[in-house]
Formats: structure tokens, sequence, C-alpha cells
């Protein structure tokens, strides 16, 4: 292939170039190779300048350390090279488009950072005197209100640290009122859609109740009669996603809440979809009893690679009173908080101290930038696009539920693929030749080689457009046979396929120092 | 003589006089593709038929392995441990699972032969 | 909005390329009646200058611990963070990533995890760790359930100096699942005999060490008495600091280590987010939770890592998996990796000799002031005795402008310890914060 300089541009001839020509330091021009820390730290060299303290009698008693510590240590201009390589190898939002869908990778303002840095937010304690930390309370207090409004919700509890650990706080508050009710040894069960993320039933079982599947109907959603016939003096919840994992919005919802408390039964929503709805649909006006929202993707505070999460519970009036310790409490202009659980109907404690103060900074920072219109407008956007999408792929890819509209993210499946010898796996691989982090793969489960893709409402239409036209791109190559592109992909990564199965048959979780290198070990063998 | 009975979850047990040498056959291997990881049941537990005995991982999917017949588990394959493999690379012998005492032997009669087997393997592909 | 690309004229575009006249007819399946027909009841966007002026109001209404004599603790401490942890932190390819479930193209996160992993078991001095939990009290719930699996049996016993938020996350959950749970009492100068309370039903006894009352414990004959009946010793710390200079609880026969990491490279955040470390021996590795990363090849040959082990994650055993736990607490790990990176042992163990000596001081001039100091043993921060309510006191010493450390009574309310204050301090005090301090406790 030749450019319009008339020079060789071919994707194979570069790549085998490459391999053939191994440079000497292993680098590639600026794609670096990074040896681990234990490789190239020394076990007396230190980045950080602390002065011994004046000699004085130790306190230690017969503690202490005598075991070694083994952790080398580097100077800051190594350190910083060191994380600023390994940070190269990663994709990130601001990077490009990262359509992982269910995930809610939207741009991360970073008004929010600064804001949580703050030494008001970021350098107070959570046991200094609550006369000391008025103002984090009204921060507390002022989120709560904001989401209150936008689920029309009556309580919401603060602490949880992540989605699943808020998935875990509302089925213990729902579990709480039902033994309240003196049901609790007759309702052990927990109904689950097969569409569900893992996270429901893991969560119905880490707190004992045993999990019941329910089908889902052909349309990817869940059906008010299915739900029906799984109801009874048994049941405690139903765990319904909504917008569902299909992306979504479960058209018979307020039919299945209905039907949910005919029979006494308590209706949990994952709020992993919020951010579809957000100022378009209060999800307690549907029926929802209790709701988590993920702070990390509906209100934008950043996923950090995995991590730190919020997930804050909204609930109905009827589980307020389980509401686990802490919480806020507003006197007039003064807060206090209420952090023992002693005494009332609270169920318990989900952690130490008052949850993910750091990420309510930052949602609160996200939502005051907002303002009511602005998330209403997100939410918009959001489904703008991910409709954009769905149709301008819909004549290269498969849609399992055909011209249906979808929520914030658009479904396609494997169907397309079959006979072309390219799976959902190579697909996705190759969008990383192209660019891009991949969609959600293989979930949920209910389709097969399901290719979930959520945009998000920070993608421009030139930025859409070019993502749907690198799709296309690559459906033509399926279309002509071109496996190559797939099959080998990536071949443009810091790293090819990575050999899983070698991971987990035989695991090596942790540096050790390898052995000497006069080959004693072999010779030992 | 030895005679080897499958069942509709892709077990095998292959019944050498009143013990029942477990695995799972080639086709269940194959379907999951390279196995990481065998869970086996502790030596004298005693399980009815259909009873989860053993867990079966490969890296993005863990399968249950059902009893095939009634017993007391009386040897488990401890090579799986170090070398998961061998279920994928002879799933019929080294890479057998656990040996029961065949406690009830009209429970064989449920099983499919090999014939019965090969037929039954048309209908799921 | 200035977060929202789309313009007006792309959204009539996109909407008609959809083949809609109105946003609204997406929505077609929220029923009619529940769909809102206007922005919910709360203020319009506001310009980042008016958003930082609001949050910047509440932040002035709170006292930060560097602008005043700080010796508050409890399972949260005030270090110094090296400059360049944070600005690490902030680089878009951590910030703005995710779970690298795309390996090749997340290395970066995948060898910071794998060497954090590797940091955090030398460090407690065990076998293997986690890429990280929510937060010590979480990891600390956890490692009880993973006890529970591993030892078949459901009774968990709680030492007298755990931090009463963790043994209350652990009572919480095991409510649930109908687990039972001994709880010892309030053991303030660490007198308790919990190896009388270990017999065939105990799956796990679970141990802090400092304990939240500042006491250095001796884990290993509670390892000893724990192993006698098949039971496993869950050791607990809150101050990661501490073992640079206190024998970690991997070399006493500790079965699962759990604890807060916050100290290391990450903020206190008025409680979150923090870092949970859970190690544990390499044949308990199945019944670990949470993420692991792990190495192993690519297609040329090179050294590379991946998430492993995920069969025993929620995604793939649904009801069956280990735990429920999604996310990890991966940039504080990032934070605890980078600055752990920094201080090497060496840095470590001066950082610790420091925080000691800081805490050694303090003690000497209280009890010199006539302040009874409970602990034989202790780290940086150690229980006295005061005149009255501990809880009025640091309310009357915050007037004063020094934050003075926990009443016990906060954590423990109605255990009759209302005369109790625990005092940390660390590198950060200067010897003007000590004497403001000691001041301030005897007026």
């Amino acid at each position: 292939m030749l450019n319009n300089q008339g020079r060789p541009t071919g994707a194979g001839a570069v790549a085998e170039n490459a391999h053939a020509r191994e440079t000497f330091t292993r680098n590639r021009g600026l794609a670096m190779e990074e040896p681990l820390i234990f490789e190239v730290g020394r076990l007396d060299s230190t980045g950080v300048d602390i002065d011994e303290p004046e000699p004085f009698t130790q306190r230690l008693g017969k503690h202490a350390r005598t075991a070694p510590i083994d952790l080398p240590g580097l100077s800051e201009p190594e350190t910083m090279r060191h994380y600023v390589r390994l940070s190269q190898k990663n994709y990130a939002i601001d990077l490009g488009l990262y359509p992982l869908g269910s995930c809610t990778m939207k741009h991360n303002p970073r008004l929010n950072e600064r804001m949580a840095r703050l030494p008001g937010f970021g350098d107070i304690h959570p046991l200094q005197p609550v006369s000391t930390a008025q103002g984090a309370l009204e921060l507390m207090d002022t989120l709560a209100g904001w989401l209150m409004e936008l689920t029309g919700a009556s309580a919401v509890a603060m602490s949880p640290k992540a989605g699943a650990h808020g998935e875990a706080c509302g089925m213990m508050a729902i579990k709480a009122a039902i033994e309240a009710r003196g049901e609790g040894a007759q309702r052990r069960i927990v109904l689950v859609p097969e569409s569900a993320h893992g996270t429901n039933p893991a969560t119905a079982a880490l707190i004992g109740y045993e999990v019941r599947a329910i089908p889902a109907r052909e349309d990817g959603t869940v059906s008010v009669d299915a739900v029906r016939a799984a109801l009874g003096p048994e049941v405690a919840a139903l765990m319904l996603t909504n917008p569902n994992t299909c992306g979504l919005f479960e058209p018979e919802v307020v039919a299945i809440a209905d039907a949910v408390h005919a029979a006494g039964a308590f209706f949990y929503c994952d709020g992993a979809n919020f951010n579809a709805i957000v100022g378009k649909v209060r999800p307690m006006d549907l029926g929802v009893d209790a709701m988590h929202i993920n702070l990390h993707k509906t209100f934008s505070t950043p996923h950090g690679g995995g991590g730190p999460g919020a997930g804050p519970v909204v609930l109905s009036p009827a589980l307020a009173p389980f509401a686990p310790a802490p919480f806020v409490r507003r006197d007039g202009s003064a807060f206090t908080l209420v952090e023992s659980a002693a005494g009332g109907q609270a169920f318990g404690r989900m952690t130490a101290f008052h949850g993910q103060m750091g990420m309510f900074v930052r949602a609160m920072s996200y939502m005051l930038s907002h303002g009511a219109d602005g998330m209403r407008q997100a939410s918009e956007d959001a489904v703008l696009n991910a409709n954009y999408v769905r149709v301008c792929l819909s004549d290269v890819m498969s849609a399992p539920f055909g011209e249906r509209p979808c929520m914030h993210e658009a479904l396609f499946d494997d169907t397309w693929l079959k006979g072309s010898g390219v799976t959902t796996l190579d697909f996705a691989k190759a969008m990383i030749d192209e660019g891009y982090h991949p969609m959600t793969m293989y979930f949920p489960l209910v389709v097969h080689g399901a290719m979930l893709i959520e945009p998000t409402e920070s993608e421009s239409r030139a930025s859409l457009d070019l993502f749907i036209m690198t799709l296309r791109d690559l459906a033509f190559s399926v279309q002509r046979g071109d496996v190559e592109r797939f099959s080998g992909a990536p071949y443009h990564a810091p790293r090819r396929r990575l050999d899983e199965t070698r991971a987990a048959r035989q695991p090596v979780l942790r540096w050790t120092k390898p052995p000497p290198a006069d080959g004693s070990r072999i010779a030992a063998e | 003589m030895a005679q080897t009975l499958y069942t509709k979850d892709h077990e095998y047990v292959r019944v050498e006089g009143d013990v029942g040498v477990v695995g799972i056959t080639d086709y269940a291997q194959n379907q999951l593709g390279d196995v990481v990881f065998v869970e086996l049941p502790t030596v004298g537990k005693a399980f009815r038929k259909g009873e989860q005995a053993a867990v079966v991982e490969s890296v993005k999917a863990a399968s249950e392995v059902y009893a095939p017949i009634s017993g007391e588990i009386i040897d488990a394959n401890a090579a799986l441990e170090d070398a998961p493999a061998l279920v994928n690379e002879d799933s019929a012998g080294r890479g057998w699972f656990v040996k029961m005492r065949v406690a009830d032997r009209t429970e064989l009669d449920g099983l499919m032969d090999e014939a019965a087997y090969a037929e039954f393997l048309k209908t799921v592909v | 909005m200035r977060y929202l690309p789309l313009t007006p004229d792309d959204r009539e575009d996109m909407l008609r390329r959809i083949g809609v006249d109105h946003i609204d007819a997406l929505f077609a399946d929220v029923p009619a009646d529940k769909l809102l027909q206007a922005p919910p009841d709360l203020p319009r966007r506001k310009s980042e200058l008016e958003v930082e002026r609001a949050l910047s109001r509440m932040a002035a209404r709170n006292v930060a611990a560097c602008s005043v004599p700080f010796f508050v603790g409890a399972g949260a401490y005030k270090h110094h963070v090296p400059a360049s942890v944070d600005h690490l932190i902030q680089r878009s390819e951590f910030l703005t990533s995710y779970t690298p479930y795309q390996p090749e193209i997340s290395q970066g996160t995948l060898q910071m995890l794998f060497e954090f992993q590797t940091q955090v078991a030398n460090l407690t001095g065990m076998e293997v760790a986690n890429a990280s939990m929510y937060d010590g009290s979480t990891g600390c719930g956890e490692a009880t359930l993973m006890a529970h699996r591993i030892t078949r049996r459901r009774r968990a016993v709680l030492s007298g100096g755990l931090h009463p938020h963790y043994a209350e996350v652990v009572r919480t959950q095991s409510a649930m699942t109908g687990d039972e749970v001994v709880s010892l009492p309030p053991d303030v100068r660490a007198q308790e005999d919990i190896a009388a309370h270990i017999d065939d039903d105990v799956s796990c006894v679970i141990v802090q060490s400092p304990d939240v009352f500042g006491n250095l414990r001796d884990l290993a004959p509670i390892a000893k008495a724990c192993h006698a009946k098949g039971a496993l010793l869950i050791a607990v710390f809150t101050e990661a600091v501490s073992l640079g200079l206190v024998e970690p609880p991997g070399a006493m026969g500790a079965d699962i280590v759990v604890g807060e990491g916050q100290s290391i490279g990450n903020a206190l955040n008025f409680g979150g987010p923090h870092v949970g470390l859970f190690a544990t021996r390499q044949k308990f590795v199945r019944q670990m939770p949470g993420r692991l990363a792990g190495q192993t090849v690519d297609a040329e040959g090179r050294r590379g890592f991946v998430l492993t082990l995920s069969t025993r994650e929620q995604h793939i055993r649904r009801e069956k998996a280990t735990s429920n736990i999604c996310t990890n607490s991966g940039l504080c790990a990032l934070a605890f990796s980078i600055h752990m990176t920094l201080l090497g042992q060496t840095g470590l163990r001066k950082l610790a000799r420091v925080n000691h000596a800081n805490a050694v001081k303090l003690a000497d001039m209280l009890a010199d002031a006539g302040v009874e100091v409970l602990n034989e043993t202790f780290f940086n921060e150690f229980t006295v005795r005061v005149k009255g309510d501990a809880a009025s006191l640091v309310e009357r010493m915050a007037q004063a402008g020094v934050l003075g450390g926990v009443p016990v009574s906060r954590l423990l309310p109605g255990a009759g310890l209302d005369d109790l204050l625990l005092v940390a301090s660390t590198e950060v005090n200067t010897n003007e914060d000590r004497a403001a301090l000691v001041a301030a406790l005897t007026q």
C-alpha cells in the first residue's frame, strides 16, 4: 500500500520490520520497556529526606521488627520516570473514546480534582470534633439532598464504598425490614434476572439469601409475568437493573414493582445505569425501594484504574429507618453526626468512618457544575449518542433486538460474525490497533458474543463519526475475509495478546528474587 | 471388565469392579478450553448421584462437575493439582478426577453407553 | 454546558439520522406519566468559578489538619505525602482508566498492581497479597468470610483491642448470615486471654496490633493457640507505617493480614477513600477475595501482566463468588505504591522511627505534666486518662485551636471509658505542637 507521498505504509510491513530489527534496549521509540522497581531499586536508596530522630528510649517492648522488609527505594527522578513510563502503557478517557458498556467512561472534570484537594476537604480527619468539620457534614447533607431529589427517595445511606458495597447495604436494609416484620425465617429467596450483573447474585448470597434466576425475554427485557410466576411468600426481594444490562429501559417496571409489593417483597434496583435517566425519570416514582448510585459512573468521579468508587444507597420510606450508621443530621444551620447504630433500627455499620468523602466532593462539584438542566442534558446526550452509534452501525453489525431504540448503550451480538473466522474477542482486539478501547464484550450473558457500546455524552459528533467509520471499516474487513487483521490483533499495543492460561495455571502473584545466575538452582533440580 | 458410561452433563464413569473412575468427557474439555484448575473433593467424602462433587475452571469459566453415581470418594487425582492441563490432554486417561466406590449398581442403568452418548452429542452440537 | 460537546445543530442532525423527531421518542419505554417534563427542582448549571466559590466556602468551615497542632488518629493518620505522589496519580493514564480488563493496553496499571502486591506481601511478611480492598474495615469483614470458607466453621472471636468500627462491620455482616461472633470487652491494657476463647468451633480470631488503644501485641502465642484448634489468626493493623519498626504479623504466624494503608501515600479525606491491604498464605490464595494481578508472557514472549484467578470473582462465579467485590481501591493503591517506592525500606524505617520518637517524646511530656499514660508499649499512638470527660475536653481543646485526639467514648459509647483519650503523634508534629497539646490538656 502506498500513501500519497509514495512511501510504503502497509501495517503488516511495518510490524514485520519492527520485529525483524529488535532494538538493543527493547524500547520502540517512545514505547519504553520498564523493569519492576525490585529490579532497579536499591535497598539502601530512598527518595525522601528524613533525619534520624535524636536518641530516645523506645517503647516497643519486645515487638521490634526482626523480619527483613526487603523493599528497595528509588530517588524522586527515578520514581517519576518509572511511573510515567508505566502510565504510558495505559489507555485512558483522556486519550480517546472508551466505549465500555455499563462502565460509563465519561469525562472526569479536573475542577473536581482541585476541589477534593482543598485542605478543608482532603486534610480533615473523620474523628476530629464535628464542630470542626461542619463544612464536610454540610457537603454530605447537600449531596444527599441532591441524590434524593434526583431519585425521589426519602433517605440515603452515604457510607458504602462502591457499587457492590451499596448493593450489600441496600439488601441488608431490606433484610432488616423483613426481620422487623417477623418474616425473616420465611423470606429466604431473592429473584435475579439472568441478564443481571454478577454482583447481584453474589451480593444476595453474601448476606445469606438463596438466589433464584428469572429467565430473560427474547426482547432483552424482564416480563411481569415471569416475575409474578416466581414471586411467593418465600421471596424477600427482586434485584433488577433499570435501565437494564442490555441497555433497555424495562417497559413493565411499574407493573413489576406493583407485583413485588403485592407479594410483600421489596424492589432493589441496581443503579449502575442511572446515568441514562438522571433528570428524566425518578426511580422511586417507578416503585423502587432501594437503589445504589455509582458516583464513579453517573457523577463522574474518576475510575482510577479500578477504584476507588462510591455507592450511596437511596431508600424508600419503608427502608429508611434501617439505614446503617453513620448518618448526618441537620439542625438549623448546624450538623451533627449519628455514629452509633445502637438504640434505633439501623442495621449496623458498613465501614469504618463515614464514606468516600473524596468522591462526595467530586460528585458534588460535578452536580453543581451541571445543575439540574445540565444533568438532564447529559442523560439525553448519552442516550442520543448511543442511538446514533446503533443506527450508524446497524447495517453492518447485528443487533439482537432489532431496530428498538436503546438507552445509553447500544448492544450488538456476533450473528454477523458467524462463519467469518472472527470472534467478538478478535474484533475487540483489532479496535485496539485503531486506537480505541474495546467495548464491553461477552456481557450481558444472555446475548451471544455480546458487544456493548456506551459512548457517553462526552463525545463530540466528530469523535463519534470517526469511531463509527472505524468500526465500519473493521466490519468491511470481516466481510472481505481479512481475518489476519483480527486474529493476531493487537499488533500495535504495548503488548500482544497475553497468555492468561499460563497466568492462571502457574500463578505468579508477586516478584521474588531470581535464583543466582550461576545456575545452581537448575543444577539442584 | 471395564465399562464406560456417560451423563448428559458430560461426566464419564469408568466402572472397574466396584470402583468408578470419574472424569469429564473429551467434548466437555473441548468446550471449556484450557483447564487451569480443578477443585477436587476430599477422600472419604460421600456423594449422592447428581450432587456437585468438583469444580473445573478455565480462565473465564468455572463449571460444576456432578457425581454421576452415588458413593464414597476413595481417591482423587493429585496430579491435577500441578498439571490441570492433563484434563485437556487426556481426559479419559490421566486426566481423571476421582475414584468412587459404587454404592448402587442400579444407578448405572440410567447412564448412557458410548454409542448413546455419541448420539446425544449430535443433539447438543 | 462546558462538559457537553454536542451542539444544538448536532443534536437535531443526529435525531434525524436516527429517524425520530424528539429526544423523548428514545425514552418511549418510560411510562409517560413518569417522564419528567422539566428538569428537577435543583439549581441551574454553574461556572467553574461559581462552583469553586461554593465548595471553598464549605471547605473553609472545616479545620484542616495542616492548620493546627494535630493528634487525631484511631484508624486514620496524618502523614506527609511527597508532592510527586499526588502529581503522578493525577496522570490521565492512571486517573481516567478503567479496571485493566484489556491487558494489552493496561500494562501500566497491571504492573503497578503486581508491584503493589509484592510491597504489601513483604511489608506484612506474608506470601501473597491482593490488589487492595475498599479499606481496612471492609477487608476485615472479607477476611472473616474467607476464614469461614477455609475452616468451614462459623464463629469469629474478636479481640477487645480491635478497632470498634472494624468489629461492628464484622458483626453487621455476620448478623446477616447467621454467623457467630464473640466480641471480647474493651481491652485497654492488652491483658485479655484470647486463647481461652478458642475451641473446635472457632473459625478465626481477629487481633489488632498496634491495637486501637495503641498497645503492641505478641501475636505468636495467639497464632499457636489458633492452629492447635484448627482456627485461623487474622491480624489487623490500622497504621501501616508501624510495620517499618514493629514485627510484621506474617513473622508471628498470622494466616490472613488485613490493614489500612491510608498512612502511606494517602490523605485523610475525612475517612475515605482509603485503601485496604489484604495478604495471606499461598495455600489460601483461591479463597482470597478481590482482584489479583499475575505475571505471564505475550504472544511475542515478552513479560506482561494480567488479572488472574478471576474465576473466584462475582462476574464469573455469580452467587458462588468469594466476594461480591468488584472494584478495588486502585488509585489509592497506586498512591501507596508510589510513596512506598520513594521510601524504600530505608526511608520507611526512618519514617517509623521518627513517628515512634515523636510519640515517645509526647508521652514523656504528658507524664511529666502529671497525665497518666496507660500504655506499656506503643508505636505512634497511646491512651491517656484525663480528668473528667474526654469528649468535652477535646471540644475545649478544639476551641483553643488544638485537635488533641479521639475520646474513646466516641468509638465505644456507653463502655464507661469516658475519661480515656487516644493521642497520636506522627512526623508532622513539631515541638511547638506537642507543647500546645500538653498545655491544652492540662489546663
